[in-house]
């Protein structure tokens, strides 16, 4: 290890490419597939986890497909119930609920807290094969039969009466639990005790925060849901009766435990897009976030909360009204931590300096739908309104705004934003540009008329419908595939910077998070040397005008961002500061 | 001592020290927090076993009460002692790993792996006893209520008529009358109690091959098992399924009357 002290930011792009980094020491498979390095694991898990997203996208696509016409001309009602689970149980267990924290959670955090690696380097090895092994169990489950229960698995019919592949799905769910249960005892304990000298709970990026927060659910929440599936199992094979009021059991329950992990779940999926906001929004405006400590200690209100408001799954379902106005009034509550975080979020770019890079794109997109997605869920909290809603597109239309246009465009955002860090390249800006901004005119196209549908009475789940909705649908389908272009887009465009892109640098945004002090691609144990935080998070107003001056000067991939078309191959072509700086 | 090592920043380099921390405090304090969180899962595995076996002993208490005769409390209290003793010699374990005696560590882990495998066969016994009774939940499941004279009195007061409707039930009945399938909720019963002994059986398995490991690695000195943290977490380990058990004792053997 050499012992020479790396500048904080801006080695010039470069000098990067001989050193030897966590990509280039060696290229077998074996060192691929047993590594302990937690940014190839990141990268393990970004390749196996972008496959499930496009078997889940498959799924959707056919979904729209069939859903153009009132009389499903494509699919039978089995084979249909058959997709929209494959659909649901893809992209919450093996996208949704892995994506950020295994991938960029899994690179980032411990370049953040400037540690050598996770607390559990084999750990997280593991987690990436429970994984995996999960994932191919319910893809074979969905391969040779499928399931037909929804991604709910709903007692008695998933105990009882549906004679598809249920149990090897609920295994390979199971399995893929335990991957997300190891991935958060590591960040907890990394966190808790891996970083760097000097740097406080209170200087570390909110990024952190949030994957702390996310972790805590996980621990808390993912083995509750592993048991209750494994009672669906245990009474498929075993005749334990738990959910089963034929045995003396309560199907109720099962709605019970399996909302109290997945109500929380919804939080694991969107928290850690919170954090990444949050850390594009300071970036990109080129100042402080404003109201750190309220920032970070909404991610813990979020996952305390989260915990207390699974009953308003369930408000049709027979439980008390006394018990559904409590929940009802807790779910309202949850909103404010929030609404804390995106009003903090506005009170950051205002009077900032605002640099529309691509990852800003995708954190402003992240900021609307997130806020309709959140604000539509307050209908769904309200009592009387559920009763209408409940069932229908409306729940539809608002949990995808959260998860698709929150969750996935935060982790678009992300990984835009730590693209050149992964790899060492940057995308190619223009494009990127496109694809975000097609991806938000498609996902509106997609689901803003699911929700006049819904309010209309369309329920969820039916492939058969009444004449009248099919405008509604007709437009929801073909937004679904201008979405589709603008996730195929990226694909396409960072499969081609591996190669092609403009060398990035080490700091390509001139951002000031640690992770950015070291060499892109990050040398094996990420730091030559760890480094000593004496500096708040987040501190773009604390440096001087001559380090600002320096910083602009060395900002290549800024540079390289807006001139990569017209001069990539020049290396002497002056690095341009980002608008804002001129 | 390794504390002081890592302050003075002298290049020593405890042979036992992952390349992801910067010194032996840091690793051991990171292996604590992270057994500890991951027993905090285990709580919350079975948490929701026992979240769904009081509930449902608050909705059939006289049920539960009948049905529990029939679990055998001599054996459930041997099992008791057993564990707790285990628990006893894990410790013991524990205490000669941290002061690096290998011998008795080998001989103290030895006797808890005896006590495991003596709790799994009494277990084992109550197990079979219960596919002779066909007390075990699926179709061959049967239940005879005995009414033993007037010696519980609960189910004597089963009334012959069916109710019509929930607010029957309320008006004419007293509150600990079953009145649903006697024989659907013995088996509800039954599937709890297998299902959640079955898990703690489950986890006394695991903890037998982790100390096993450790006592392989013992006898052949591997170099891994010189340093006391390995054992410490399997006895933490240990220690919760102990406890788990604990709270399965009382909780399935020890019903008191409604």
């Amino acid at each position: 290890m050499s012992a020479a002290a790396l500048p904080p930011t801006g080695i010039p792009a470069s000098t990067g490419a001989q050193e030897p980094n966590y990509l280039n020491w060696s290229y077998t498979v074996k060192d691929w597939l047993l590594t302990i390095d937690h940014k190839r694991i990141a990268v393990l898990y970004l390749v196996s986890i972008s496959i499930m997203f496009l078997l889940g996208g498959f799924a959707a696509m056919v979904l729209r497909l069939e859903l153009t016409s009132p009389h499903g001309q494509l699919l039978t009602s089995e084979v249909y119930n058959k997709m929209f689970t494959m659909h649901g149980v893809l992209m919450v267990f093996f996208f949704l609920v892995p994506s950020i924290p295994a991938t960029l959670g899994n690179f980032v955090i411990p370049l953040m807290i400037g540690a050598k690696d996770l607390a559990f380097p084999r750990l997280n090895l593991l987690s990436w094969y429970l994984y995996t092994i999960g994932g191919l169990l319910a893809l074979t489950a969905m391969v040779t039969g499928g399931v037909d229960t929804g991604w709910t698995f709903y007692t008695p019919y998933s105990s009882v009466y549906s004679n598809s592949n249920v149990s090897l799905t609920v295994i390979g769910i199971f399995i893929a639990g335990f991957s997300s249960i190891l991935t958060g005892i590591n960040f907890i304990v990394t966190i808790h005790k891996m970083r760097a000298p000097g740097l406080t709970w209170f200087r570390l990026p909110l990024f952190i925060w949030a994957h702390y927060a996310t972790s805590v659910i996980i621990v808390l929440g993912t083995p509750v849901v592993a048991i209750t599936l494994a009672l669906v199992v245990a009474e498929r094979m075993l005749h334990l009766g738990i959910f089963n009021p034929a045995l003396g059991g309560d199907p109720i329950l099962f709605q019970h435990m399996f909302w109290f992990y997945s109500h929380p779940a919804v939080y694991i999926m969107i928290l850690p897009s919170l954090g990444i906001v949050s850390e594009i929004i300071a970036c990109f405006s080129r100042k402080r976030i404003f109201g750190y400590s309220f920032v970070a200690f909404s991610s813990i209100a979020i996952a305390v909360f989260g915990f207390l408001v699974w009953g308003h799954h369930m408000f049709v379902t027979g439980q008390s009204m006394y018990t559904s106005m409590v929940f009802s009034a807790l779910s309202f509550i949850v909103a404010v931590p929030s609404a804390i975080k995106v009003f903090n979020w506005m009170a950051t770019i205002y009077k900032g300096q605002v640099w529309f890079a691509a990852p800003m794109l995708y954190a402003m997109g992240f900021i609307g739908l997130f806020t309709v997605g959140g604000l539509t869920g307050l209908y769904l909290a309200s009592l009387a309104m559920d009763v209408h809603l409940n069932m229908t597109y409306f729940v539809v239309a608002h949990f995808h705004f959260v998860m698709v246009g929150g969750a996935t465009l935060g982790y678009l955002g992300g990984l835009h934003f730590w693209w050149p860090k992964i790899t060492g390249r940057m995308y190619p800006e223009g494009w990127a540009k496109l694809a975000a901004g097609i991806s938000f005119i498609g996902f509106n196209l997609t689901f803003l008329p699911q929700f006049v549908v819904g309010y209309l009475g369309m329920p969820r789940r039916y492939h058969y419908y009444p004449a009248e909705f099919q405008v509604w649908h007709v437009m929801s389908s073909a937004g679904a595939s201008v979405l589709a272009i603008g996730y195929g887009i990226p694909v396409i465009y960072f499969l081609w910077s591996l190669k092609y892109g403009a060398k990035a640098g080490n700091n390509p945004w001139g951002a000031v998070g640690l992770e950015w002090t070291t060499t892109s691609p990050p040398p094996m144990e990420n730091f030559h040397e760890i480094p000593v935080v004496t500096w708040e998070a987040y501190a773009y107003e604390d440096e001087s005008e001559e380090q600002a001056q320096k910083d602009r000067e060395d900002m290549p991939g800024a540079g390289a961002a807006v001139r990569q078309e017209a001069a990539r191959d020049t290396e002497e072509g002056h690095p341009q500061g980002h608008p804002a700086a001129e | 001592m390794s504390v002081e090592v890592a302050e003075t920043h002298e290049h020593y380099h405890d042979p036992h020290l992952q390349h992801q921390f910067q010194d032996m405090d840091q690793q051991n304090e990171s292996y604590v927090v992270g057994m500890w969180t991951f027993l905090v899962t285990e709580i919350m595995f079975f948490g929701a076993l026992f979240l769904a076996y009081t509930i449902y002993r608050r909705e059939n208490p006289a049920v539960f009460f009948e049905v529990h005769h029939h679990l055998d409390v001599f054996k459930g209290a041997t099992n008791t002692m057993v564990l707790l003793t285990s628990s006893l010699t894990m410790a013991m374990a524990v205490y000669y790993a941290q002061m690096k005696h290998r011998q008795k560590q080998m001989i103290f882990l030895g006797i808890t792996i005896l006590f495991s495998f003596c709790f799994l066969i009494i277990k084992g016994f109550e197990w079979k006893q219960k596919f002779d009774e066909h007390h075990v939940p699926g179709p061959s499941f049967s239940y005879t209520l005995e009414v033993p004279e007037g010696a519980h009195g609960v189910a004597a007061k089963i009334p012959p008529v069916t109710p019509r409707s929930a607010a029957d039930m309320r008006v004419e009945f007293p509150k600990d009358t079953v009145v649903l399938d006697y024989s659907s909720k013995a088996q509800l019963f039954f599937a709890l109690y297998f299902a959640m002994t079955g898990l703690h059986a489950f986890h006394v398995v695991i903890g037998i091959l982790v100390m096993g490991t450790l006592f392989f690695m013992l006898m052949f000195k591997h170099p891994s098992v010189d340093y006391y943290m390995p054992v410490e977490m399997a006895g933490l380990y240990w220690h919760f399924v102990d406890i788990v058990w604990i709270f399965l004792f009382p909780l399935y053997y020890l019903i008191p009357g409604p």
